[in-house]
């Protein structure tokens, strides 16, 4: 049950006012603390991300452009970001009807349900690739064989965003208040009407920051890849393996420049997560 | 879908029977009931085979010649090392992270400062960017011969590229997020109330961390740390890029999962990603055990 991916940056309760009033205002000592911290996340997180950046920028553009147009590398963009892209449609609908299921739902193993749910987090990704492969590869006790296959990287996809969907709209529908549903069921809409013009329109904006989150999760997974997928280039090869074979290549600046891929989508990502929680924040 | 809304809750106090038009109401409620049913079937399928169904027979593979895969592993000294590196790295990354956390966590919702926001939307950085691109980018920086500041700490003796600092590094970038995301909103829930009564009482800062704020945030923090862990114990494509991979030096049990596999030596691999995910596990149930007698 991680919060993980529910909408928690909500800003602080309007504290504008902190000008006047004590509270608020950085003491010596909160000061120190909050260079301590700021320095630590720039050396670990910042400004290694920034030499990324400024790495793949060292070759000029053209250099930037014609090694993120690679014909090999560009086949793993597309596939990535292709698959990435249908499994966050299955999951906007897998992930609500499960939320769907778990909140309005009550059986014998929910409990057990909402554990499932939350392994693919936890789970490391390279252990993960191995429990798919597990049933879903040679050997298999259902008879498919995925590995090697394109659908190794759809499946890989599918199990390590499951969480994101589901853990950011339980907690919206779990909130809704069923009056209104009931209001609008005594009014004579019938159920689907109701689901659409009722329900629907407030959990948006949690399926839509869900479904985010689980494109990038998708577009950046690698270690479920690796024993699955085989990494065929233009079959299996996603981006992040590409990535990690320039670099085993001593192509640094090729990789920096398909890791500024990377970087940019997760940039749009969080900034787009922290609008749509921002505005959810500001209504709830 | 909304047709289990006319379905009764089966939790819920009865409801006083709704009228239904076309005095229709028994199908009704047998179509809908067929509904949940199918909703509720659809959902254990699907989560079944995505994860219950491949979880188990990672147990069963890993037990397939009793307990002597297992015992095999622990004979190799290698391995032996490379489990308690990995434990070593998550615990130190648990520790960074849960201090950082707390700090940025109380500075994020009790102080105003410039350029907040921001941060507050970098925070979450790590939880979107691709693990290699995690390695790449510690790689650039702290490389021993042309990273940023690489030679410079190398030159002064400190060695954190392809060692054990490169791999803490890694698995602390990873999991940097989890313990804020956790505390960040249960202290904007608690308000500043209490801290104010006691500081009103003469409490000095530190006795109001330690009497009110961190009491009354115990049970986020633990749950962060719990998910910081398995976090920290499972980190694979950062670390693979970023420790060298050497066996008995930096290899951790993940990158050992992946080395048995691709040697054929697949019960090996299965009986280490069999350990692995029971500790993941056991860290999920810990967390989905403890946190309801929180809200109580």
């Amino acid at each position: 049950m991680t919060t993980a991916v529910t909408p928690t940056q909500a800003p602080a309760p309007p504290r504008r006012r902190g000008r006047r009033v004590r509270e608020g205002q950085l003491t010596w000592a909160s000061g120190v603390g909050l260079g301590i911290s700021v320095m630590w996340f720039s050396l670990l997180v910042l400004i290694p991300l920034c030499a990324v950046v400024i790495t793949a920028s060292g070759a000029g553009w053209s250099g930037f452009w014609s090694s993120i147009t690679n014909e090999q590398t560009l086949a793993a963009i597309k596939l990535t970001v292709g698959t990435a892209f249908a499994v966050t449609i299955v999951n906007v609908f897998m992930g609500t009807l499960i939320a769907w299921v778990l909140v309005r739902d009550n059986f014998f193993g929910k409990r057990a349900l909402e554990v499932l749910i939350d392994i693919p987090f936890a789970l490391p990704t390279v252990v993960a690739g191995l429990v798919l492969l597990s049933l879903y590869g040679n050997g298999s006790p259902v008879g498919v064989n995925i590995a090697n296959n394109r659908s190794a990287v759809f499946v890989a996809y599918l199990f390590v965003t499951l969480p994101f969907v589901v853990r950011t709209v339980q907690p919206v529908l779990a909130e809704l208040d069923r009056e209104v549903e009931e209001a609008s069921r005594s009014l004579g809409a019938s159920s689907f009407t109701t689901f659409r013009r009722v329900v629907l329109p407030s959990l948006i904006p949690a399926i839509a920051a869900g479904a985010t989150l689980s494109f990038a999760r998708g577009v950046s997974e690698y270690g479920s890849l690796v024993l699955l997928s085989g990494n065929i280039p233009f079959q299996t090869e996603v981006t992040s393996v590409r990535i990690l074979s320039s670099i085993e290549n001593n192509n640094v600046v090729g990789a920096a420049s398909v890791a500024t891929i990377l970087l940019v989508i997760s940039l749009i990502v969080i900034v787009f997560v922290d609008i749509v929680q921002r505005r959810l924040a500001r209504r709830g | 879908m909304a047709d289990t809304l006319v379905a009764e809750p089966v939790v819920a106090p009865p409801t006083p029977p709704r009228p239904q038009p076309g005095g229709s109401a028994r199908r009704l409620r047998r179509r809908s009931r067929a509904v949940r049913y199918t909703f509720r079937a659809i959902v254990v399928v699907y989560l079944v085979m995505l994860v219950g169904w491949p979880l188990t027979l990672v147990a069963q593979r890993a037990f397939g010649k009793g307990l002597t895969d297992i015992q095999e592993l622990f004979a190799d000294p290698q391995i032996r090392h490379a489990f308690i590196l990995t434990v070593v790295v998550a615990l130190i990354s648990v520790a960074i992270n849960t201090v950082f956390g707390i700090s940025i966590s109380i500075l994020l919702v009790r102080y105003e400062f410039p350029g907040k926001r921001v941060l507050s939307a970098f925070i979450d950085l790590p939880l979107a960017v691709s693990p290699i691109v995690v390695g790449l980018s510690l790689v650039l920086v702290y490389n021993g011969r042309s990273g940023w500041f690489g030679p410079a700490l190398e030159s002064a003796g400190f060695k954190v590229m392809y060692a054990a600092p490169a791999i803490i590094m890694a698995t602390t970038f990873v999991s940097l997020p989890l313990v804020i995301r956790e505390v960040v909103p249960v202290l904007q829930e608690i308000g500043t109330d209490q801290e104010q009564a006691a500081r009103s009482l003469g409490a000095n800062a530190f006795q109001r961390f330690r009497r009110i704020t961190l009491p009354s945030i115990k049970w986020a923090v633990i749950y962060g740390m719990v998910l910081t862990l398995a976090r920290s114990l499972g980190e694979f494509g950062a670390v693979k890029v970023v420790s060298g991979n050497v066996l008995g030096v930096t290899r951790t049990a993940t990158l050992v999962v992946e080395e048995k596999y691709l040697n054929f030596d697949k019960s090996g691999a299965y009986a280490t990603a069999f350990l692995l995910a029971l500790i993941s596990v056991a860290c999920i149930i810990t967390v989905s055990l403890l946190r309801p007698k929180d809200q109580g």
